[in-house]
């Protein structure tokens, strides 16, 4: 368990290190965000001294080795738009894409599964055909469309829900977070149905084919024939044995919301860190986008992770060893 | 089943209690474009410049033509040609209680430069300052090395914070004044020093979600209509729109084009319009040869000639392109500022759209058959940018040069533009000084890093007769006289071709029923232009 930690640990850091590379000079190729910082009416001379100012007159190479140099320090640099550290903004920003990131998994798992286990169990019946059919509908609608449906629904013609934003926060453990009020649950609503929309017909297809497998098991059939009641072959045997493939994919997926909820929160306002990536590339504000990519290997690791150990509870028969597979 | 109608009846009693809360008085505004920070003194930009007029304000301020008003400074006078007095208003307070003395003008005017990782310095308003007296706390005297007309327009740019306790006798120095300890701009974004004297105070900033200014009472001027006033920005348009459609906000800015007829006949919106002072150009490369972007001329550059600009003008129909891409919301331009600007030359008409004409200079300049060509384009900086270009791409393919648009997104855009890849480019601009100098100085005087000249003239356009008399302009405090100067400076621009103005935008604002906006030339969104009706 140890030796495999260490070497998932290793891996980590150069995937990290590759990534800073990757985005380092990705931003500088595209060009110098002074261009699109600066005043129009700044002379050439300000021009110059606001390069200066920046470190961006320097060869590349020099200022990759200061990044380097000061990221080894925990310094992942000062962010050119708004002069504060590249980590501050984006922490700042955290707790609201965590939000809306664990409200739509809780959403796409508590919808998602049951749904998957009823189609699967009724699959030949009509209730199994129309769930298959609405999962489809989940998977193909494009979802800055679907966000602007959601709001044109519920918040312009009905009025019932606000159209984006995050509405009141209160401070849980320092935290900001607006699931514990009445105003900032109406506001996480949309965003997090419109976020979970795809997941949700991800889990269901998942949960019906694992359930449609797992039916003609031998065991499936074996606890039947004991006399178990159909409740508990169902919420026990069946349950457990198809989580699996869902628990791995809800754990990519996690990761890849967390990180790229960027549709979600630009057609909401929400003040997440996707929008922050977004409004950084297109300033090309270096700091932060590496930043924000170092973090994000970082997260998508760590969930990896979790998602190894929670197999082996899962299913005994999986061990994490440190032999290669 | 139950459940779900249950759930429904609680959403429906959750919006009614969210509705009460929005108060009468309270304004929200949608902005497209968020500022990067509260410290007025941080980054020269619009969206900053805008926020901060609430909070901070400067000596001398600008209307909604941007015209200049007294603001801080009741009065201003010059002494003589380099010396200039303003006469500071009195029993103004900041909103921290403190008095506003010449000692805060001599402190903003020292913090300036001496802002951290500025990526847009305030700089180029306070150069001009050579020295600074006060010879009690309600005059300011400024001296500058040479006659410099622009001051007062300069010094409407710049915003006045509050000195503390300890700079109350510093001194300004040029070459940097002797304080310790410069304000942070994390303490301006965190509220404790957003201390102005302008009528709106601070209240709350949540990056990427809101500002809330609350209306300050002890006011010297006009109070706001509006106890509070909350910007939340919503970059996305569609999602704006709808926010205003759904009652989320009171007021959104720049509302899409193709958006706003349908706006206008919704009975509980209302749309305000007015012309700004941005300009959306054609500039040529009158530099390299052979140039970038250019084939069929055997290797000479076409635009050195000036038939070929005249050609190029003449093919294009800027009614059309007003008529069919703007939907209207855009005027033709004759020159490089709109109509009742300060400089703006009435002789000068829109070139009138002649094909055949074009086709005649064409072949007078030998090229009858044309020649190929490349116009650079950003995609998502002005109103409509790459459309414009593919109409103007289409016109001036039909008298015979074969034109292709390269469209990119303004990052990118810029930076080759500034690397001089094209050698004809379509970009825009926005004359911040409300007058004609400034267009004039940046996109048509010759590169000079000493007068600040060509800061944006990527064309490298160079021609003696301007630069003369814009020097000779931008010495002359004499208003008559300088303006003058000015309108023929801008007549020997447009006469040569030098740069082909298309149409200056308009600028809108959408708004629920029962307020009003007053446009603004300089495109901001402010509070303070947001009245109620009823």
């Amino acid at each position: 368990m140890l030796a495999y930690l260490i070497r998932r640990l290793f891996q980590a850091a150069i995937t990290i290190v590759v990534m800073a590379v990757l985005v380092f000079v990705g931003i500088y190729a595209i060009g110098n965000p002074i261009d699109v910082l600066i005043s129009p009416e700044a002379d050439p001379a300000e021009i110059e001294a606001a390069i200066r100012r920046l470190g961006l007159d320097q060869p590349l190479w020099r200022q990759f080795l200061l990044f380097v140099s000061n990221a080894l320090r925990g310094d992942l640099g000062t962010s050119f738009v708004h002069n504060e550290p590249a980590l501050r903004l984006i922490i700042e920003r955290m707790p609201a894409t965590l939000e809306l990131a664990v409200a739509a998994m809780l959403l796409s798992i508590f919808l998602g599964i049951p749904l998957g286990m009823i189609a699967g169990l009724r699959h030949d019946r009509a209730t199994g055909r129309g769930i298959m059919a609405a999962s489809i509908l989940g998977f193909s609608l494009p979802n800055f469309w679907q966000g602007m449906m959601l709001i044109m629904l519920f918040a312009v013609w009905a009025g019932w829900l606000p159209s984006g934003g995050r509405g009141d926060t209160v401070p849980l453990f320092g935290v900001p977070v607006s699931f514990l009020t009445l105003d900032g649950l109406q506001h996480l609503i949309l965003p997090a149905i419109n976020l979970a929309l795809f997941k949700t017909a991800l889990v269901v297809r998942l949960a019906r084919a694992g359930t449609r497998e797992v039916m003609l098991q031998d065991y499936v059939k074996f606890a039947r024939a004991k006399g178990v009641s159909e409740r508990r072959v169902v919420l026990v045997h069946m349950l457990k044995n198809i989580l699996i493939p869902v628990v791995t994919v809800l754990g990519l997926e996690f990761g890849s919301v967390i990180a790229f909820a960027v549709v979600t929160e630009t057609v909401f306002a929400w003040p997440g860190m996707g929008k922050l990536l977004i409004d950084s590339i297109l300033n090309l504000d270096r700091p932060v986008v590496v930043a924000y990519l170092m973090l994000i290997v970082f997260v998508f690791i760590l969930i990896n992770l979790v998602v190894d150990i929670v197999y082996s509870l899962l299913d005994p028969r999986v061990r994490l060893s440190g032999r290669a597979e | 089943m139950r459940t779900s109608l249950r759930c429904v009846s609680v959403l429906a009693v959750m919006a009614g209690m969210g509705m009460g809360l929005a108060q009468a008085q309270t304004l929200t505004i949608g902005i497209s474009s968020e500022p990067s920070a509260l410290d007025p003194h941080y980054h020269n930009l619009g969206p900053n410049n805008a926020m901060r007029r609430h909070i901070f304000e400067s000596l001398v301020g600008q209307d909604e033509n941007q015209r200049l008003v007294p603001q801080l400074a009741e009065s201003w006078r010059t002494l003589d040609d380099t010396t200039w007095e303003f006469k500071l208003r009195k029993g103004v307070k900041f909103h921290d209680g403190s008095d506003f003395t010449a000692a805060d003008v001599v402190y903003s005017l020292c913090r300036i430069p001496n802002v951290k990782d500025s990526p847009s310095s305030f700089t180029i308003y306070t150069k001009a300052v050579e020295a600074v007296e006060t010879p009690d706390p309600y005059t300011v005297i400024v001296r500058t090395a040479r006659p410099y007309p622009l001051l007062p327009v300069e010094f409407s740019s710049w915003a006045v914070i509050s000195a503390p306790a300890d700079a109350e006798n510093l001194v300004f120095d040029k070459d940097g004044c002797d304080y310790g300890d410069w304000p942070k701009t994390a303490d301006f974004n965190s509220g404790e020093l957003a201390i102005g004297t302008g009528p709106f105070r601070f209240l709350e900033y949540v990056k990427g979600d809101r500002i809330v200014l609350a209306r300050n009472d002890d006011y010297w001027g006009e109070k706001s209509p509006w106890e509070k006033v909350v910007f939340r920005p919503i970059t996305s348009a569609a999602p704006r729109v709808a926010a205003l459609l759904a009652g989320d906000v009171d007021l959104i800015d720049n509302p899409p084009v193709q958006d706003i007829p349908r706006l206008k006949e919704n009975p509980d919106i209302d749309v305000a319009s007015g012309l700004s002072n941005r300009v959306i150009y054609l500039h040529f490369d009158h530099f390299q040869e052979p140039t970038p972007g250019v084939k069929g001329t055997g290797g000479k550059n076409p635009f050195k000639d000036r038939r070929v600009r005249e050609a190029v003008s003449k093919a294009i129909n800027r009614e059309a392109i007003v008529e069919r891409i703007m939907g209207g919301l855009a005027v033709p331009a004759s020159q490089l500022i709109p109509p009742g600007m300060f400089g703006y030359n009435p002789e000068l008409g829109v070139e009138p759209y002649a094909p055949d004409r074009a086709k005649e200079l064409l072949t007078e300049a030998g090229y009858p058959n044309g020649f190929e060509l490349v116009l650079g384009t950003p995609n998502d900086r002005y109103i409509n940018d790459e459309k414009i270009a593919q109409a103007v791409a289409q016109m001036l393919t039909r008298v015979g040069i074969a034109t292709t648009v390269d469209a990119s997104t303004k990052s990118v855009f810029f930076k080759r533009r500034n690397k001089y890849e094209f050698s004809f480019y379509m970009a825009g601009w926005g004359s911040g000084t409300g007058e004609a100098s400034s267009p004039l100085r940046a996109l048509v005087a010759t590169r000079d890093k000493e007068k600040g000249y060509g800061g944006t003239n990527r064309g490298r356009y160079s021609n003696p007769e301007l630069d003369a008399l814009l020097d000779e302009a931008l010495s002359t405090v004499d208003d008559a006289e300088r303006e003058k100067l000015l309108q023929e400076a801008m007549a020997v621009a447009m006469k040569d071709y030098a740069i082909l103005p298309l149409h200056y935008e308009v600028t809108s604002w959408a708004f629920r029923k029962g307020i009003t906006y007053t446009p603004r030339t300089d495109q901001y969104t402010l509070a303070t232009s947001v009245k109620p009706t009823d």
